[in-house]
């Protein structure tokens, strides 16, 4: 497989998503993403950890033993979370403050130990921070819907707390100034609702490509690597 | 045979890996955290100098504020039980003001950080909300970052304000007989600023010139003051 293979963004774009299909890492999913800003942040965030942890582990492979392997990644995932957290505090410092605990728990956060220790234990590092990189991007991508489907319904506005990132900035108000907000779309609940309307969606899109190609004439591809279908 | 795998053999071969990777990633942090040090000194400098240019002018004093600071151990009427810091603004060695860190422990959702500048004068010149866990959209309008109300945020009531005496009686919402307004539906996490903040304006203005005598620096009980409180 190569680093730029096409299946290494399928997978993590669409059929293996992390926030979709594995369900992975759901604590900061739920949590953040109560506005786009926050969870497009922590997004980055995960894809930078994901890239360097599993650059790292590709690299350091053949030095980690097999029976202690598990001890080794979570060290490294836990150094260099602390990395991120270190440089997020100093040179972004407000958003740090928003997002508070939610950066040093990405250490927690099973998708990254998932694509350790199922792709780039296995393979070599290019390959595997690419793979780190996509499956990132899925996750910042349902992040930022969630996002911003919660901070639309729950607050009528797009982008706010840009102000954080970009001094001067402020958020749009879609819904006009006297939207009264709709408070269960920013609180937990909304979360779970927010995201299995997603899963729902996505679930009703690949059922119809599915019957597109049945019915279609042409014999369907069989997939390059082993994934299980729902 | 000559390597063999017995349990001795193989537990120290492991212990020594670990230990090596824990001394490589340990150092990858050291380091990261030597680098970033400065930069966040900075910002969280930053930080506290904008909140207090909130609620005080910054032209209005000219000493080191940040610096010129003591410790209060734990004061009931500050609410703030591993005790507060108050900082001492003074323009050509007069006392201008002080800041004082206080908790609201009784807003909806638990406790309410507050600063309360109180002017020399026994009126306050600005009061924040530096942490609270109200809900969004219904009792956070007590954090004027989230109030609705851009112009004329509800925190902005309590400047000019002074007490009388030891006449607490207007400090209450109107809907229980006081001077302040609130939000409909939200009045605990206002009463609990209220309350909190006469409090702390008590306090400062029976101890000020304790405050201000005392030594940069100094860590002052909260016992042994004439007339606090009745």
């Amino acid at each position: 497989m190569s680093a730029f293979s096409k299946d290494t963004w399928i997978n993590g774009l669409w059929k293996q998503n992390p926030g979709l299909v594995q369900l992975l890492g759901l604590c900061p999913i739920l949590a953040v993403s109560t506005t786009m800003v926050n969870a497009v942040s922590l997004g980055i965030a995960t894809i930078v950890v994901m890239a360097l942890a599993n650059l790292s582990v590709a690299t350091l492979r053949n030095f980690i033993p097999y029976e202690i392997r598990i001890p080794v990644f979570i060290l490294i995932i836990a150094s260099l979370v602390t990395v991120v957290d270190l440089l997020f505090n100093a040179y972004l410092h407000e958003l740090y403050l928003v997002l508070g605990i939610f950066i040093p728990l990405i250490v927690t956060n099973c998708i990254v130990l998932a694509r350790i220790e199922a792709f780039a234990a296995k393979n070599d590092p290019l390959v595997s921070t690419f793979d780190g990189i996509a499956q990132g991007v899925g996750l910042l991508l349902v992040l930022a819907v969630l996002g911003t489907m919660r901070e639309l319904i729950g607050a009528g506005t797009l982008f706010g707390g840009i102000d954080l990132i970009i001094e001067g900035a402020s958020a749009i108000k879609v819904l006009g100034t006297d939207y009264p907000g709709f408070l269960i779309a920013i609180l937990p609940p909304g979360a779970f609702f927010a995201l299995g309307c997603l899963i729902a969606a996505f679930n009703w899109i690949n059922s119809r490509a599915t019957a597109r190609k049945h019915a279609a004439p042409v014999t369907p591809q069989a997939p390059a690597d082993a994934v299980p279908e729902s | 045979m000559s390597t063999e795998y017995t349990a001795a053999r193989t537990s120290i071969r492991t212990a020594l890996i670990l230990t090596l990777f824990a001394s490589l990633f340990t150092a990858a942090m050291a380091l990261t955290y030597r680098y970033t040090k400065p930069a966040i000194d900075t910002a969280v400098a930053e930080v506290k100098r904008k909140l207090i240019a909130e609620v005080l002018a910054p032209e209005s004093y000219d000493n080191a504020l940040l610096d010129d600071v003591v410790t209060v151990l734990a004061p009931a009427e500050l609410g703030i039980d591993e005790g507060s810091l108050v900082y001492r603004a003074r323009k050509r060695g007069e006392p201008v003001a002080l800041i004082v860190e206080a908790r609201a422990p009784d807003g909806y959702g638990g406790g309410i950080d507050l600063i309360v500048a109180v002017g020399a004068d026994g009126r306050l010149t600005g009061v924040r909300a530096t942490a609270h866990k109200e809900t969004p959209g219904l009792g956070d309008y007590v954090d004027p970052r989230k109030d609705p109300n851009k112009t004329r945020p509800w925190i902005n009531q309590f400047v000019g304000r002074g007490l009388t005496g030891s006449d607490t009686s207007g400090w209450k919402v109107r809907k229980d007989g006081g001077d302040f307004d609130a939000r409909a539906g939200a009045t605990i996490s206002a009463r609990a600023v209220i309350a909190a903040t006469a409090r702390a304006l008590a306090w400062a203005d029976a101890n000020q010139h304790r405050l201000f005598d005392a030594k940069t620096g100094e860590r002052i009980t909260a016992a042994a003051n004439a007339g606090a409180k009745p």
